[in-house]
């Protein structure tokens, strides 16, 4: 397998993850880090190719406990990631008062 | 793959940028959660329709039991988000681990050739950073969940730097032998050890490490989660994988150095450097008195300020303060006083903790000012009203050499014309480390449950408002 292909677009992409992120406001950082946990769970890509695949039990088995494991992070991730955003108001937005 | 399959790959990973730029504003933020959700439902698409996936039953009811325990994860209180936070982590950690692990075994029995050298190195990457990612981060979780049988306090030991590190020289060794050998007969056996050695690892890293260091550490963990789903790209030669890891890997990356930063230390020392070992040298300074101040005069001097800047650390989070919070910002807005709130980088336990319950508390997102922009002010400020924090507000950082945080960057509440300080008892705070802003002329002490204080503070302020 030539890996030189794959070598860059890490590189390029962690470029781009460092100049993305400089720029996030500071008062998101915690939704950040919610919404990057989601995003990482993107091995639930690798999981569903192991889980689906035809192959022994116990090979499908290590995959759906990380399919199960990559859900959790997405369904949780993005859910309180937006929850966390919808309460970032400016003053004339405000609910009450 | 065929190029349908590949095409929208390239559109996940697109899309994944996206999200993150959208993170630059509050006003588009939300945006950013959406294309995320449009990236990873599409991953999961183009993967599900693979031609080598044919057990759909097993991928249904593996991401039904997500929905089941990911629902009830996103509705934890704010208060409980850095936990949440470090267990998403730890989630992460294992499904990396788990599918590296399977990728090996299956490669071993089906397809021996395609343990290549580059491979093997991805492969044990993948495991050694996603187990102990996988522990640590639950030791992280169980810290901050403070569950009674993992230890709060930093527990360290003689040499225990030299043989965390042995202890990795050992699984790269172990890795570095499996790599060459990757279907020897004793291999099989050695990969567990691997796995075990990495497991013991994660959670060596974490004990020494204390409260007050925690956002550094969730930001690295956040890091290592995402490096390991590099490796798992590497190992399946996937851009999109190693593209979604990059951006994490960066993002805990970037929020780790802000964090040093803020706290003038180093990444080694945070992660070597256990905190809570300067205690007894503390212990030892001689008593000071402190003045403290009642209710009734505190909120007379509230009443007459222009300019009141509130300074919310750890501690408003404990008592659960931050509506209480609200509700006197809302009684000193109504007086026509300027109100901010002064957001310390390491306030609280995760990256923009702080600002997570304030807004939740219904407070403006305008209202909340960084360090570096409320410090020139605070010469010209009245009030200010420490809630709960401690370290981020400790003169001795600028001044006091032999301090353990000294060249930490501060919020100069010291310099505004009075302080209130909001403190539970007259201990020190989780540092171990005394406050000589409490000690300060300028300093009155408001002891009690910051919530109850600052209902008190709320009842005085509404109702001395109707008498005069």
């Amino acid at each position: 397998m030539d890996f030189w292909p794959t070598l860059y677009v890490f590189v390029l992409a962690s470029f781009i993850g460092l100049g993305v992120i400089r720029r996030v406001s500071r008062l998101l950082h915690t939704p950040l880090m919610s919404l990057t946990n989601a995003i990482s769970a993107i091995a639930v890509v690798g999981a569903i190719l192991v889980t689906g695949g035809d192959y022994p039990l116990r090979i499908r088995i290590l995959g759906a406990i990380a399919l199960f494991a990559s859900m959790t992070n997405i369904v949780s991730g993005f859910l309180i990631t937006d929850r966390m955003l919808k309460m970032f108001k400016t003053d004339d937005k405000r609910g009450r008062s | 793959m065929p190029a349908v399959g590949q095409l929208g790959y390239l559109v996940a990973s697109a899309l994944f940028i996206f999200a993150l730029h959208w993170m630059n504003t509050p006003a588009t933020a939300r945006k950013g959660v959406y294309a995320g959700v449009a990236a990873t439902t599409l991953a999961i698409a183009v993967t599900w329709a693979s031609a080598s996936v044919i057990h759909h039953l097993w991928i249904v009811g593996a991401i039904a039991a997500g929905f089941v325990v990911g629902v009830p994860l996103s509705r934890v209180p704010l208060t409980a988000v850095p936990q949440r936070t470090a267990l998403s982590h730890a989630f992460g950690g294992a499904a990396a681990g788990l599918v590296g692990t399977a990728e090996y075994y299956l490669r071993l029995t089906e397809a021996p050739h395609e343990l290549t050298a580059f491979s093997m190195i991805a492969l044990i990457t993948e495991i050694i950073l996603g187990f102990l990612t996988f522990t640590g981060s639950l030791m992280a979780a169980g810290k901050l969940q403070e569950i009674r049988w993992v230890p709060q306090r930093p527990v360290t030991y003689p040499l225990q730097n030299v043989m965390n590190l042995a202890l990795l020289a050992v699984a790269v060794t172990l890795g570095a032998a499996l790599t060459r050998h990757p279907t020897a007969s004793w291999a099989p056996m050695l990969f567990p050890v691997i796995i075990v050695i990495a497991l013991l690892f994660g959670v060596l890293l974490i004990i020494p490490i204390g409260g007050a260091d925690m956002p550094t550490v969730i930001a690295i963990l956040n890091s290592y989660a995402g490096l390991s789903a590099v490796a798992m790209g590497f190992a399946l030669d996937n851009k999109l994988l190693i593209t979604a890891g990059a951006l994490d890997g960066s993002s805990g990356l970037i929020l780790a150095v802000i964090m040093c930063n803020a706290m003038n230390r180093s990444f080694t020392n945070v992660l070597f450097g256990a905190f809570g070992q300067v205690k007894p040298a503390v212990a030892a300074s001689e008593e000071r008195v402190y003045k403290s101040e009642t209710i009734e005069g505190a909120a007379q001097v509230l009443e007459q300020a222009n300019y009141v800047v509130i300074v919310p650390g750890y501690g408003m989070a404990v008592a659960q303060a931050q509506h209480k919070v609200r509700e006197l910002y809302d009684q000193l807005k109504k007086r026509g006083i300027t109100v901010k709130f002064a957001i310390h980088p390491v306030a609280g336990r995760m990256p923009g903790h702080m600002n997570v319950l304030l807004a939740e508390a219904d407070i403006p997102y305008t209202d909340l000012v960084e360090m570096d922009e409320i410090n020139p002010d605070m010469p010209q400020v009245d009030v200010a009203l420490v809630v709960g924090a401690n370290d981020v507000v400790n003169p001795a950082a600028r001044t006091d050499k032999s301090s353990p945080i000294y060249g930490m960057p501060i919020i100069d509440a010291d310099k505004a014309r009075s302080v209130f300080a909001i403190k539970r008892s007259k201990n020190p705070g989780f540092a171990g480390i005394d406050n000589a802003l409490y000690f300060s002329d300028r300093t009155w002490m408001l002891f009690g449950d910051a919530k109850n204080v600052l209902g008190e503070l709320v009842k005085q302020l509404a109702g001395g408002s109707g008498m005069h």
